[in-house]
């Protein structure tokens, strides 16, 4: 699908990750983060397909999604800084820190850089705080930041220096799950009567283990 | 005081290497499932009930009696909260990253007790680090045979699937959280049914319990229900990992026997906390979670106990001790609690949806200088439409308990430092600003 859909080689796993649970529809958050880890947002071509592959409207998708922090329905920058300012944090003196960052990036909280490359988001408690001040790039954390430690961050960011520990936006795993429901795959084959190739049969596909 | 015992579920946490199979093989992994699976269900059921594990989670309650209710039928879970948001708490964030098999093997010890035909471990989205850990340790587990079909080389089989969320506090409720395994909003949903154990994911009979509890699991089979006993005292039994953070030396997590070690241990001793930071004086300390009303100098000698703080008007909750010093200010952290109550509030219900957004635009506008003395009374009156009476525990108007955690933080402020409240009427704003304050 044109529009910002899956990659085929996205849609494939989509697939499996559906097959992993027992209602279709439960995929719709892993799908999501899928989606996002090829975009960086969730396009529209994405939500469609995602409709389609959990068997739910594009409009339920993006009603769904629009209730979750983490999934985005507009372009993002490269690098979703966030600054949590939570109670721990707060103590530590993280308003000081976002404002120092809003300064540096050139943004007020909530918003892009010109060039894409940073977004600023002032989040809630990141369960990071024995190491407060806490900061997510991309989910990946680092802490403790001060007004110094941000602009230390901020400039191995853009000198590359990061690239092993924090992927792209929209990329929560760099691991995949890869094997499938096998205790599900014997037991379906042994209800049929024969044992391994049942596994892959249709008729399998409804609730694990029942 | 500072007791002695075994680390339970901090045992691997001085490896680099602890997230890894090899590692867990080689300090004893598995072996606790292994153990499981040459007794009944029952039997492993019995174990968990002679341990008097109390649930990790924040509401306290026996895990092994969890079990019990759960309806009997042909299909029923097994699911795993790691939706770890509570602020201040941070125990399961290290157990997800640090020692992802241990949570593995405990979720399908308790699966095998509660005869789940599936498991799934929901692990907050943020914890990018540790949902990519706990993959690895699933897909690891099923090749090392500890997962899928015949585990263990015995005619026990589970699947688990290792559950990403997106983004929302309110999905640590238990039934949100169902919602959001669901493909849907985290709305939670209306009671009764109080227990999932009832029904649960898909209507079916579910048993929703918190990563620490799972983490606990594999020490107990192995040593004995009566051996963790020994640990703690009465209803608060075995250890417990405590979250410490805010103003102290020390801020980190500590695995501490419950009941014995107390308040001002894990504060002051130099093993632990260390002290407030820069020996300045203690104000106040949230006990157990932001949703947990404030304790006092007063209450230092109290022990880590359920029943006790729950006695004495708060809750040891989620196990998050935050430590402020004389140089917080009251106003400022019960208006930072609210906010994020406002923010993390799902909508549905009236009192807790219009009732947060008013109470911290009133203490914000007391922290700014533009509020009056009578904004006092408007903020009790207001949090006594949300949880009435604002006694504790507290009562309840909505449908989870987002709602009636909203009253502690403030309550706690005015009742012991109203005069610090009036200071910023009459002062026109906060007295002891300690950093950049700004609208979010």
């Amino acid at each position: 699908m044109g529009n910002g859909g899956l990659s085929p080689e996205n849609l494939e796993r989509a697939r499996g990750i559906v097959a992993l649970y027992p209602e279709p529809r439960s995929a719709l958050i892993p799908l999501c983060h899928l989606a996002q880890a090829e975009h960086g947002y969730l396009t529209a071509g994405a939500m469609e397909d995602i409709a389609e592959l959990v068997g739910c409207s594009p409009a339920e998708v993006g009603g769904t999604a629009s209730f979750y922090d983490m999934l985005h329905l507009e372009p993002v920058g490269r690098y979703v800084v966030a600054v949590c300012t939570n109670i721990a944090c707060m103590l530590a003196g993280a308003y000081e820190v976002l404002a120092h960052a809003e300064r540096r990036l050139g943004v007020r909280t909530g918003q892009t850089s010109h060039d894409g490359t940073f977004t600023l988001e002032e989040a809630e408690c990141l369960a990071g705080c024995d190491k407060a001040v806490c900061v997510q790039v991309n989910h990946r954390f680092f802490g403790p930041i001060d007004a110094d430690g941000f602009d230390r961050l901020v400039d191995d960011l853009v000198a590359g220096r990061l690239a092993d520990v924090v992927p792209s936006h929209g990329v929560l795993s760099r691991v995949h799950r890869e094997v499938g429901l096998t205790a599900r795959q014997a037991k379906a084959g042994r209800e049929a009567g024969k044992s391994e190739e049942a596994g892959q049969s249709d008729e399998t596909a409804g609730r694990i283990g029942s | 005081m500072i007791t002695e015992h075994p680390r339970i579920v901090t045992s691997r946490m001085g490896y680099d290497d602890s997230y890894t199979l090899e590692r867990y093989l080689a300090t004893g992994g598995y072996e606790g499932l292994r153990k499981a699976l040459t007794m009944t269900p029952e039997q492993v059921h019995e174990e968990v009930n002679a341990a008097s594990l109390l649930g990790r989670g924040g509401a306290g309650f026996a895990a092994g009696r969890k079990w019990s209710m759960k309806r009997a039928d042909a299909t029923t879970y097994l699911v795993v909260n790691g939706d770890e948001s509570e602020p201040a708490t941070f125990k399961d964030h290290l157990l997800i990253e640090r020692d992802p098999h241990q949570i593995v093997e405990g979720t399908v010890i308790a699966a095998y007790a509660v005869g789940a035909s599936a498991a799934f471990i929901f692990c907050r989205g943020e914890f990018a680090l540790g949902y990519e850990r706990l993959l690895q340790a699933c897909n690891d587990a099923y090749r090392y045979g500890a997962l899928g079909a015949g585990i263990l080389g015995t005619d026990y089989s589970l699947d688990l699937v290792i559950h990403p969320g997106a983004g929302a506090y309110i999905c640590g409720e238990e039934t949100a959280l169902l919602e959001s395994l669901e493909g849907r909003r985290g709305f939670p949903r209306i009671k009764p049914p109080y227990f999932p154990a009832a029904i649960g994911l898909y209507g079916q009979p579910t048993i929703v319990n918190n990563v620490e509890t799972m983490s606990n699991l594999p020490w107990i089979i192995l040593n004995g229900g009566a051996e963790f006993a020994s640990f703690g005292q009465g209803s608060s039994a075995g250890t417990r990992l405590f979250a410490l953070s805010g103003h102290v030396e020390r801020p980190g997590w500590y695995e501490l026997e419950m009941s014995k070690t107390t308040f001002r241990d894990l504060i002051y001793d130099k093993s632990l906390g260390g002290g407030v930071r820069g020996a300045r004086e203690l104000k106040a300390f949230i006990p157990g979670g932001v949703s947990a009303p404030w304790f006092f100098p007063e209450h230092l000698d109290m022990g880590l106990d359920q029943d006790a703080v729950g006695k004495a008007g708060s809750m040891l909750g989620s196990g998050s001790v935050v430590v402020m010093d004389e140089t917080a200010c009251p106003v400022r952290v019960a208006w930072r609690i609210t906010r994020f109550f406002a923010r993390e509030s799902c909508g549905q219900c009236t009192p807790c949806r219009e009732g947060s957004g008013w109470v911290e635009k009133v203490l914000r506008r007391l922290e700014d200088g533009y509020g009056r003395e009578e904004d006092l009374d408007l903020l009790l009156d207001t949090l006594d439409n949300i949880a009435p009476g604002l006694g504790w525990p507290p009562k309840q108007t909505t449908i989870c308990v987002l709602g009636p955690s909203i009253p502690s933080s403030v309550v706690s402020g005015i009742s012991r430092f109203r005069d610090e409240f009036l200071v910023h009427v009459k002062e026109g704003g906060c007295p002891m600003p300690p950093d950049e304050v700004r609208h979010g």
